[in-house]
């Protein structure tokens, strides 16, 4: 009880004025707050909605700048309408913006107008997680000749870490191919995909990078990050997955840099 | 201006990653990673500082640290936070107050500035820079939420004079006294927006001047300058937005030369965070700040050499 006790205390101290001011930034349905008003006896509709837009549309932009791909499939007008639907269900909970929009693949799922694109929410999982990835520490990444120095007999047991940038999305669509197409700024074609994609996220360097992963990779890339040695990882994926390659799905992470580099790498 | 060039020097003494760029008498402008390479190419921008929004730095690495860092070696820089909500009631986040702390010893910024301004209730953050009554309650806890800040960081920050559209009906004073009373209670220094008073002033029916007048000049360690825009209110006057997307008006450069008149040479940076223009577009701006700065210095020097006399 101590957050109500805290909350009547600024009442009687005069410090709740954000208590009557927040409800409508959000809320179009509800009135101008009575704590505020223009000069001289002027009317504050106006004025207040400035508030309104600043929050509504800086959020909206928000979503914009981390979604480029998303907006450019759907176009900006149904984006904004969408985006807005969210900015209102699901405001920020942090000051740091590159965070927000973590609900927003799942709410496109969700969103009715969008239901003809079923693969939309993916293409914004990929881009949510390369937003994660442009934020993510800076480390070095295990160097693909990595595994040549080891002997033969050792490999079997080698332990990964992954790389801190390092980022996996699991598609049932062709969401690598359709997010490619959308975030480079050429012309975008028809996609002829269909076949599902799982993207491999990754920024060993300055350059986040985004690479679809070969068959069944995903289930060993989800083995190594989950602690397993690499043999057993790739038992588990040739299990699950028959079309699984071993030697093409370790050449694409490590050309990816999805590992940390020696020092981290424990055998 | 004594006080931080002390704090840069001592960072400088003891080890710093960076070296200490003097920022005194200079324009800069807004850092924005689309001009990186303009700025590192162009031979004329080797005077001036950059100012950066401290939030877009708060992930762990990747580019925006690179390009901070790159800017840094070679430029004063000046540290703008924007989300601390040191204007509501509600105690500091703590976390976010860590994370800026750990920014200052990271960049040593010359500058450290925040907003009377909130933008977080509850768990809520609403991305704007939201206005408070002006009451001794008010004044008492964002005194102490300046304090707070000052003693984490260790060092006064400049507080910023927000543009407001509303008035609450309960507010006491004018912002004048209450920049006044929290310079005088936590020793913070100031950040005067010179286009922050023109538009309150505007919104609100007051004269820029006069708030000037009554402002404490003495303590302003940066100017902000930045364009705005234009809307109508309820009654279909004139209704200025401060919308940082167009270039300094008119009146605001007039504002500005009083005040540089008034106090010699002051950091004095150039703000523009929407409809980004091109690199020179935005330094022809700060140019035309730094000659006006330039104009005054002179003025200022021959009046101390005078005294001397």
């Amino acid at each position: 009880m101590r957050a109500a006790e805290s909350i009547s205390g600024d009442v009687a101290d005069g410090l709740d004025y954000p208590t009557g001011f927040v409800p409508a930034l959000l809320d179009p349905g509800c009135a101008t707050p009575a704590l505020v008003a223009g000069p001289r006896g002027k009317a504050a509709d106006k004025r207040f909605n400035v508030y309104r837009n600043n929050v509504t549309v800086s959020l909206i932009e928000a979503l914009a700048a981390a979604f480029p791909a998303t907006m450019r499939i759907t176009g900006e007008t149904f984006f904004r309408a969408m985006a807005r639907f969210h900015v209102r269900e699901t405001p920020p909970v942090s000051p740091l913006l590159f965070e927000y929009g973590r609900d927003f693949p799942a709410f496109i799922e969700r969103y009715e107008h969008a239901r003809s694109m079923p693969w939309l929410a993916d293409v914004a999982r990929v881009e949510r997680a390369w937003l994660d990835a442009y934020h993510a520490a800076d480390a070095p990444a295990l160097p693909p000749h990595a595994l040549t120095s080891l002997p033969p007999d050792a490999l079997g047991d080698v332990v990964f870490e992954a790389h801190p940038s390092t980022r996996m999305v699991r598609s049932a669509y062709p969401a690598v191919t359709i997010f490619a197409a959308n975030r480079a700024s050429g012309p975008v074609g028809r996609i002829e995909a269909t076949e599902p994609e799982n993207a491999l996220v990754t920024r060993p360097a300055l350059e986040v990078e985004v690479r679809r992963l070969p068959p069944g990779a995903d289930v060993f890339l989800g083995s190594l990050l989950s602690g397993e040695p690499l043999a057993s990882a790739a038992g588990t994926a040739s299990a699950r997955c028959p079309e699984f390659d071993l030697a093409t799905a370790i050449v694409v992470m490590l050309e990816a840099g999805a590992f940390a580099a020696p020092g981290r790498m424990r055998r | 201006m004594a006080k931080l060039a002390i704090h840069a020097d001592r960072g400088a003494s003891e080890g710093s990653r960076f070296p200490a760029h003097r920022i005194d008498g200079l324009a800069g402008t807004s850092f924005k990673h689309q001009h990186l390479t303009s700025i590192l190419d162009d031979e004329a921008s080797n005077r001036g500082f950059f100012e950066v929004h401290a939030e877009n730095y708060m992930g762990e690495g990747g580019p925006p640290h690179a390009a901070l860092t790159r800017i840094r070696q070679d430029y004063p820089v000046s540290l703008h936070g924007v989300c601390m909500s040191i204007g509501g009631p509600q105690p500091l986040d703590k976390a976010h107050l860590g994370r800026f702390a750990g920014l200052i010893e990271r960049y040593e910024p010359a500058l450290v500035s925040e907003h009377l301004a909130w933008s977080t209730h509850e768990t809520t953050y609403y991305n704007d820079l939201l206005p408070l009554p002006y009451t001794e309650a008010t004044l008492q806890r964002v005194g102490d939420h300046i304090d707070e800040v000052q003693e984490r960081i260790r060092r006064p920050i400049l507080l910023e004079n927000p543009s407001t559209y509303v008035l609450f009906r309960e507010s006491m004073m004018g912002e004048t006294a209450f920049i006044r009373e929290l310079v005088r209670r936590t020793g913070c220094r100031l950040l005067l927006d010179i286009n922050n008073v023109f538009v309150s002033a505007t919104n609100h029916g007051f004269s820029a001047l006069e708030y000037l007048a009554d402002y404490p000049l003495e303590h302003v360690g940066e100017i902000h300058l930045a364009g705005h825009a234009e809307q109508e209110d309820d009654e279909g006057d004139l209704l200025l937005i401060d919308s940082h997307d167009a270039p300094v008006a008119d009146a605001v450069w007039t504002l500005f030369d009083i005040v540089i008149g008034r106090c010699g040479p002051i950091p004095t940076l150039i703000e523009w965070d929407s409809a980004i223009p091109d690199w020179p577009v935005l330094e022809a701006e700060a140019i035309a700040a730094q000659a006006i700065l330039d104009r005054h210095a002179g003025a200022f020097l021959r009046e101390k050499s005078y005294a001397r006399r």
